[in-house]
């Protein structure tokens, strides 16, 4: 391998007929990290992901993948990689320990291993008590956790995952989280592709945005965040001062917004270093008492709208765990955070 | 689930991978598949009616319906004659399964988890052929048990009757590798379905199997007395020592019926199976 990197693509190129699902997709996943792939329907996410677990062959540049080329020796990176495709494929007829040991015996593990390893799964992925019925009868959460079961049959040193919580509820969504947390923890390097934000801000190390089949950011979580202009600064006063919003202007960009009973302000900001010390000194310096100031990062959903120009992710609103994130609502418009600030 | 109890242990970067021997890993993979398509067809009763309840059926309802109405040139009686017909009848209409099944795991997204494993690639379909054998002869069982009961005997040794039940055997799975062919080029399993219809009933009907071809037209008894399923039929006659009025016939299939079976089942085989492997690479490369 590489350095210490698992995962390695460079100048990926992928055409369906006269669609360019991919054009010139570069990233990288160190060892033992979380990247989260993230983009809209349609962005080559998948496509991404079937070139690097070798179900599709790149037009152009290359893969590895525990340091074999995905191309050359794809047998090699088989035998090194675990896969939970998006659409659960798992054998409907036969039962949840059916699956897992036929797989298991398939990637030449011996028969006693795969049943002990199908137990042990079964298991801490709370399905024994569902083990010997047949798949049909699983819920979409007992299907997903079985996929990812079926991944790690083999102990891999690489997971791809292809919208593992995609229509989970958000108990079983929790569930797999805390499984691939546990995984990340054990030093297993997961690829993630994720239409949630809040999914790629709570897991991933690391995060690629794709859209229209190109990478138009990476970054970690923060750094992605913070190169987005849209954090605000949100400041309440003891009492009503007139001068207060003056007095910040300088500090924040566009109008300063104060609520009906002037105690309350609120602006766009830069992410400028030691931002919230210099506007307690302006206020202070103006007079004005501060009782709060709080200086409210943008969401994933924000760098997300800023970067892709606005067109959108898969509806997360019911499934949005950040609090911070506006909600989106069934017009796919954020409600206008004025209105949330002087009602 | 709780963390604690999730925990897999420390990771294992070498995979408890067996070193497999030359043949050990796809003779393996093959017995998985074999394995996992038996399952398939215990799971689903209304495939295994295709080799348990249709069996059944046809010989109750050819003997007893037909029996009486069909003389046999030459001489014995109708159930002696429409057995080995029976056989070829059930198996070669069974082999549409090879093809509803290969295009199940198509579409239901099967075929692409198997691709991301470090399995030999043939194995799913060689598997799917091995369990499409099995149930042929679970097929040929059923068959031949109601045959007996309903006074079918062979008039030959126990060697020779094996034998015309193992070339109707290999004829049904040559066969099945045509299916495998319609079943990888397919659009849905449904499209596969209605390949059974249009192309196996006839196959079997026009020829030897229900009735003799002395009474058809002469155009349809030359295509009857060329199809596969006229040799592959009077072979099984012959080897059960039971009635066969093809053997009177001219035409060299009728006359040579094993050998013409044999050959019929080898070149179908030697064109279809590498075809299928061409199929299935095609259908699952992008």
């Amino acid at each position: 391998m590489t350095g210490d990197r698992m995962i390695e693509a460079e100048g990926l190129v992928k055409n369906y007929g006269s669609t360019r699902a991919l054009d010139g997709v570069d990233f990288d996943v160190p060892t033992g990290t979380v990247l989260g792939l993230l983009g809209p329907n349609g962005a080559g996410k998948t496509t991404a992901v079937r070139i690097l677990t070798t179900l599709a062959r790149p037009d152009a540049g290359t893969a590895r993948v525990a340091g074999f080329d995905v191309a050359a020796r794809p047998g090699e990176v088989r035998r090194h990689i675990g896969v939970a495709a998006q659409d659960a494929t798992l054998d409907g007829l036969l039962t949840g320990r059916q699956n897992l040991v036929l797989v298991g015996e398939l990637c030449e593990m011996g028969r006693t291993a795969a049943r002990a390893r199908a137990t042990e799964l079964l298991e801490q992925f709370e399905l024994t008590d569902a083990a010997d019925r047949v798949l049909k009868g699983y819920s979409g959460g007992m299907r997903r956790r079985l996929d990812l079961a079926a991944s790690l049959m083999t102990r891999p040193p690489v997971l791809f995952l292809d919208e593992p919580t995609t229509g989970l509820d958000p108990t079983s969504r929790q569930r797999v989280w805390d499984a691939i947390r546990v995984l990340v923890g054990d030093g297993v390097t997961v690829l993630l592709t994720t239409q949630y934000l809040d999914e790629a801000d709570a897991l991933a190390e690391r995060i690629v945005v794709v859209d229209h089949g190109h990478v138009i950011a990476d970054g970690t979580p923060l750094a992605l965040k913070e190169s987005s202009r849209s954090a605000r600064i949100e400041i309440t006063l003891s009492s009503p001062y007139p001068g207060a919003a003056a007095a910040i202007a300088p500090l924040v960009t566009g109008t300063v917004q104060v609520t009906d009973d002037g105690r309350r302000l609120s602006a766009g900001v830069d992410s400028t270093p030691g931002l919230g010390t210099l506007a307690v000194r302006a206020l202070d310096a103006a007079g004005a008492m501060v009782d709060d100031i709080e200086i409210r990062q943008p969401s994933l959903d924000d760098v997300f709208f800023a970067l892709t120009g606005g067109h959108l992710p898969s509806d997360n609103a019911d499934t949005d765990t950040d609090a911070d994130a506006p909600a989106l609502d069934a017009a796919g418009e954020r409600p206008s955070e004025l209105e949330e600030v002087t009602v | 689930m709780t963390t604690t109890t999730l925990s897999p242990g420390p990771t294992e970067l070498v995979s408890p991978h067996r070193v497999s021997t030359a043949l050990g890993g796809p003779v393996r993979n093959v017995w998985s598949m074999t394995r996992r398509n038996l399952v398939h067809i215990s799971r689903e009763p209304m495939q295994l009616s295709d080799v348990t309840i249709q069996p059944v059926l046809f010989t109750v309802l050819f003997i007893y319906i037909f029996g009486g109405g069909i003389p046999i040139p030459g001489g014995g009686s109708y159930k002696d004659f429409v057995l080995a017909g029976l056989l070829a009848l059930n198996l070669v209409t069974s082999t549409m399964g090879t093809a509803v099944g290969l295009s199940t795991d198509l579409h239901e997204g099967m075929i692409d988890r198997f691709r991301a494993l470090p399995l030999w690639r043939a194995s799913v379909l060689v598997g799917r052929s091995f369990a499409d054998l099995l149930t042929s002869c679970l097929c040929a069982l059923i068959v031949a048990v109601t045959g007996l009961a309903v006074g079918w005997r062979a008039g030959a040794s126990v060697a020779s009757v094996v034998g015309g039940f193992a070339v109707v055997l290999l004829f049904a799975y040559s066969l099945s590798w045509v299916a495998a062919c319609v079943g990888l080029n397919s659009k849905s399993p449904e499209s596969a379905a209605s390949f059974g219809f249009i192309v196996l009933f006839p196959l079997a009907f026009v020829s030897n199997a229900m009735v003799p071809t002395q009474h058809m037209p002469t155009w349809l008894k030359t295509v009857a007395d060329w199809n596969p399923v006229s040799a592959v039929t009077s072979a099984a006659r012959n080897l059960w020592g039971n009635p066969n009025p093809s053997s009177d016939l001219g035409a060299w299939p009728m006359q040579h019926p094993v050998e013409a079976a044999l050959i019929w089942s080898v070149v179908i085989l030697a064109i279809a199976a590498p075809l299928a492997s061409h199929f299935f690479r095609r259908r699952t490369t992008e």
